[in-house]
């Protein structure tokens, strides 16, 4: 039976062998005119499927305006998009099959903290510059040196909401009902309520809930019970709209407050009148009245048929500073690239002034958006001092 | 008898050979990736068949015992395995340090798995078929849950193979990899074809039976439970060093069903038949690249199909061995 | 006081889901001895349909009692029809296999339906329509019941004591419960067993189809992987209240969605999935006939 069981290994082991030589992927040496790959590992479907569809969207205008005027160094940008569909460790298998199966030479993504932390290693490991265009939480950049960010990050995005709710709507006692599954959440939950706290404000309660969860009234009926001003609600989009309706229905009708999660439109699909007179700290706003932020609008609603969100912009912009960077290197790849990157300053985006600092993130300025008859409404600007 | 062995060592140290030192050189790092898992699918349905195939007590919360190890190896080798392994690197060759430092997460991972398996087995063994598999079902969740919880090994963010100093804990020699799978077939095999293995076929074939004649049916079950849930901790243990990464979402009770499926399309009762299934059922979707989707409804559609036409599976409860192939070949010349 | 009041109220309305789903488990063990592990994927199908169908009708904008009713009625009808289809091919052939068959052929039914589902009606969670506008029903001091937990809680009644009317007084529901008995003896007795069986799985699907509206309403969030968690959560009701008992189901529900919102609301949320699983493993060892069940001792 051992010789058996051996056999069969065996067996296994030479077909799966013979099955593996067959077609083998292998990169070719570029000629001048071979595209250049790059890599956007997003989650176009599952949970957060906005965040990947937006931010593809908007990448793939940048990369298109790019190539119509001749593309860079001479050569297109070919995009490859791999799905993750919103799940944790696919974010890294979409990663590694960019890296080694596709061998793009740099990587776009990913939205969600959890899912570029995932992935982050793999690119470092492989030496591949990663630039995420929207997570927030400060430990994506300190997996290493090619990981960089081209949007604030959640110390700053916690501070912003703390003092929105102390300064501006005058509340003194926050609840806090956050995501424990995301790291997003849970990052930007803290540095909230330090800066609340710091403030002379009371955070009267705390409660968590998991993503995909579809049933709060238990945790809101604690948090009913605490009499809070207002509760900050750090999640995405998909539990917002529902928290928001059951907190409704339980009679609790203070403010809610949130972070960049909530910018999708299914905010206020889901959500419906329970988000209304609600608000939300982001990187941009559509209806801003900057120049180059309106003709970007336009021409992206042209090509998209809808306003861009704040991810189809940082995916714009995340785009054109790789571009911009690989020009200003002179290379395509590797660590002439990464250091291109590093050297980002004032690059004008669409979601602000961007430079990226020696953390490799970028300083930017925030906006706070009120969702006020049935659409985001700019409300203010926070600089980033 | 002698040429046998040495025929079979031979082929082994060859087999060795091609996985250490011809293939990483000569494939891509990602099929080198897929045979990887496609060892880990063979290692976690072996170990499964020996509680529901030969022992006939339907488990379906594998992937909790799998969990188990590749956290308990996991949370081994970054806390403690970067300084033993450091200091083995101070005497020895660093493939050798590496290659000596890998068993001990393993085995770490087997055990912890293996007392979990204990733990999990004296209360549920009791109960009869349905209720056993969703008892199982149950504890591979609350297992995963509660390892959710625990932040010293990531929680929801996952845990990542990097040790204190920053030293990568990977292990993907693949020929090392192969040698634990190999060994783990063999003891299984060994175990179900032993005198302890009559006792567990008994046991599948009439429990009751079973112990009017005096066979410690429980002993023999939790027995059964134990060494499977070791494996499995091997398994994940072995997942967990290959992959670099893990998270809870990989041990959820999908994973637990997919084990399941290798088994019994395999052949409740064949050890050879959940080879096979494992490795075909592992390597076919990452080569029919874009059959992603179909592959689950697949596998789903297979079961029901075996389940109403060929219950015993591909093999049935029989394995193959090389005089029964050559009987096999035999009978087709004969027919000829 | 009136946390606890609230909370107790929240578990209620969550948990008579529960109790609909638990039914149609309760039912198909009692004839078939066969934990239906696709009965899950069947009040995801019935939440899928009562979408689709809403946004059909027309009725998916303005919240309506006819529009509910048509979509009530076109996810059961829907429901009954994948519970007896489902029933005619996988469970029917296996009739008379080893126990082990029909259950791994039950998962495969599950994982079919699932990715199924996914391919069908797309990965992406998906928004029921409100087709009762949601505001609060009634106050009490700070208790708060909503029209929408109302609307839930008595129609969950209601079908259950329909369905309690059906097999306590009438001639089939007689002839289902002789069938749950002993089934041999029934056929000897001229009851049309495969009907029987049929009309079972038909009942216990258009509950959970019942239930997948429900849930529409009150959690509007749906996607094709919805039914799982819930699924088991909703056989560890019928198992907690005795599995074969409907009394039991209805009973088993009520208490675990009471269970699983007082540990979210004083523990943590984070232990809600857990909950249910410690129930069943207790349950199961310390008094495995549940509530309301009785003790069926196996025989050499």
């Amino acid at each position: 039976m051992l010789r058996a069981a051996r056999r069969a290994g065996g067996i296994a082991l030479v077909a799966s062998a013979l099955w593996a030589c067959g077609p083998g992927q292998s990169g070719g040496a570029g000629a001048a005119k071979d595209p250049i790959r790059v890599g956007h590992f997003a989650s176009l479907t599952g949970d957060t499927a906005t965040f990947g569809q937006s931010t593809d969207r908007g990448i793939r205008m940048a990369f298109e305006e790019v190539n119509a005027k001749g593309g860079v160094l001479g050569r297109p940008i070919e995009l490859i998009t791999e799905d993750d569909r919103s799940v944790t460790e696919e974010a890294r298998s979409a990663a590694q099959k960019l890296i080694q199966r596709d061998e793009v030479v740099a990587l776009l993504g990913e939205v969600a903290s959890s899912r570029s932390l995932a992935a982050a290693p793999e690119a470092q490991r492989a030496g591949v510059p990663m630039i995420s265009p929207a997570s927030t939480n400060p430990r994506v950049t300190e997996v290493g040196d090619d990981i960089f960010r081209t949007c604030f990050i959640d110390p700053f995005q916690g501070a912003v909401m703390a003092r929105f709710a102390f300064d501006d709507l005058k509340a003194r006692r926050v609840a806090v009902l956050f995501d424990f599954k995301q790291d997003y959440s849970v990052g930007l939950a803290e540095f909230f309520r330090k800066t609340f706290q710091q403030l002379g404000g009371e955070i009267v309660a705390d409660e968590r809930y998991t993503s995909g969860d579809i049933e709060f009234r238990a945790q809101l009926t604690t948090i009913r019970g605490a009499s809070p001003d207002a509760i900050f609600v750090p999640g995405y989009y998909t539990e917002v709209g529902l928290i928001a309706k059951q907190a409704r229905e339980l009679g609790l009708n203070v403010p809610l407050l949130g972070g960049d999660g909530w910018d999708s439109e299914k905010t206020i699909e889901i959500g419906g009148s329970a988000v209304e007179g609600d608000y939300f700290s982001t990187h941009y706003a559509a209806d801003s009245d900057d120049p180059h932020v309106r003709d970007f609008v336009r021409r992206y609603q042209a090509k998209n048929g809808q306003v861009p969100d704040a991810m189809a912009a940082l995916g714009y912009d995340a785009a054109r500073i790789l571009v911009d960077s690989m020009a200003r290197a002179g290379k395509t790849e590797g660590p002439a690239l990464r250091d291109a990157i590093a050297a980002t300053k004032d690059f004008p985006g669409i979601t602000g002034r961007i430079t990226i600092d020696p953390q490799r993130n970028a300083l930017k300025d925030a906006v706070v958006l009120k969702i006020d008859g049935g659409r985001f409404r700019y409300h203010r600007t926070v600089s980033a001092q | 008898m002698r040429a046998r062995t040495l025929a079979a060592v031979g082929a082994s140290a060859f087999a060795f050979a091609i996985l250490e030192w011809v293939l990483p050189r000569a494939l891509n790092p990602y099929y080198l990736t897929i045979l990887t898992r496609i060892g880990v699918a063979i290692v976690a349905a072996v170990s499964l068949q020996l509680v529901n195939g030969f022992t006939g007590q339907f488990s379906i919360g594998h992937a909790g015992f799998m969990a188990v190890g590749a956290y308990a190896s996991a949370a081994l080798s970054v806390y403690l395995g970067s300084e033993w392994l450091a200091a083995l690197a101070s005497v020895l060759p660093v493939p050798l340090a590496r290659a000596l430092y890998f068993p001990l997460p393993l085995l770490a991972g087997g055990a912890l798995a293996g007392v979990a398996g204990l733990l999990v087995g004296i209360p549920t063994l009791r109960l009869r078929g349905d209720y056993l598999a969703i008892a199982t079902l149950g504890f591979g969740e609350i297992i995963r849950i509660v390892i959710l919880n625990v932040d010293a090994v990531g929680g929801a963010r996952g845990f990542a193979l990097t040790g204190q100093n920053g030293a990568d804990l990977r292990y993907e020699d693949l020929g090392a990899i192969y040698a634990v799978v190999a060994i783990s077939v063999a003891v299984i095999a060994r175990l179900a074809y032993s005198s302890a293995g009559l006792a567990f076929r008994a046991v599948r074939e009439d429990e009751t039976a079973a112990a009017a004649i005096g066979v410690a049916t429980t002993r023999v079950k939790v027995l059964a439970f134990v060494v499977s849930s070791f494996f499995a901790g091997v398994a994940g243990a072995l997942f967990a060093h290959s992959e670099g990464y893990i998270h809870t979402n990989s041990f959820s009770f999908v994973r637990s069903f997919e084990i399941m499926v290798f088994v019994v399309l395999g052949g409740l009762g064949s050890i050879t038949g959940a080879v096979i299934a494992a490795t075909v059922l592992t390597a076919a979707p990452e080569g029919l690249r874009g059959f992603g989707e179909f592959r689950m409804i697949l596998y789903a559609l297979l079961l029901i199909a075996v389940m109403i036409l060929r219950p015993q599976g591909l093999m049935g409860s029989r394995e193959l061995s090389l005089g029964a192939l050559r009987g096999w070949l035999r009978g087709r010349r004969a027919a000829a | 006081m009136e946390n606890l009041l609230q909370q107790l109220v929240n578990g209620i309305a969550w948990g008579s889901i529960y109790a609909l789903v638990a039914l149609g488990y309760t039912m198909v063990y009692g004839v078939l001895r066969l934990i239906n592990f696709a009965h899950g994927e069947v009040y995801m199908v019935g939440a899928m349909t009562g979408f689709y169908a809403a946004h059909a009708f027309g009725v998916a904008d303005q919240p309506s009692a006819l529009g509910l009713a048509a979509t009530l009625v076109a996810s059961m009808a829907a429901c009954a029809v994948l519970g007896a289809t489902i029933e005619r091919v996988a469970y029917r052939p296996l009739r008379h296999a080893p126990r082990l068959a029909p259950l791994i052929t039950a998962i495969g039914v599950s994982l079919l339906l699932q990715n199924a589902g996914q391919l069908v009606f797309g990965a992406d969670p998906k928004f029921f329509p409100p087709l009762v506008a949601s505001r609060e029903a009634w106050r009490v001091g700070s208790l708060a019941v909503s029209n929408i937990q109302v609307t839930v809680l008595a129609t969950a009644l209601l079908l259950m004591a329909g369905l309690e009317l059906v097999v306590m007084r009438t001639r089939v529901g007689r002839a289902m419960r002789a069938v749950a008995q002993d089934a041999d003896a029934a056929a000897l007795m001229g009851v049309p067993v495969d009907r029987i069986i049929q009309l079972t799985f038909v009942l216990g699907s258009a509950l959970a189809g019942a239930a997948g509206i429900l849930v529409g309403l009150s959690n509007p969030k749906i996607d094709p992987l919805m039914g799982l968690l819930p699924g088991l959560k909703a056989f560890v009701a019928a198992v907690l209240g005795g599995i074969g008992s409907i009394p039991g189901a209805m009973l088993g529900g009520l208490l675990l969605g009471i269970v699983e919102t007082l540990v979210a609301g004083y523990l943590s949320s984070t232990y809600r999935d857990a909950i249910a699983f410690v129930v069943l493993i207790a349950i199961l060892l310390y008094r495995p006939t549940g509530l309301f069940g009785s003790a069926q001792p196996e025989k050499v």
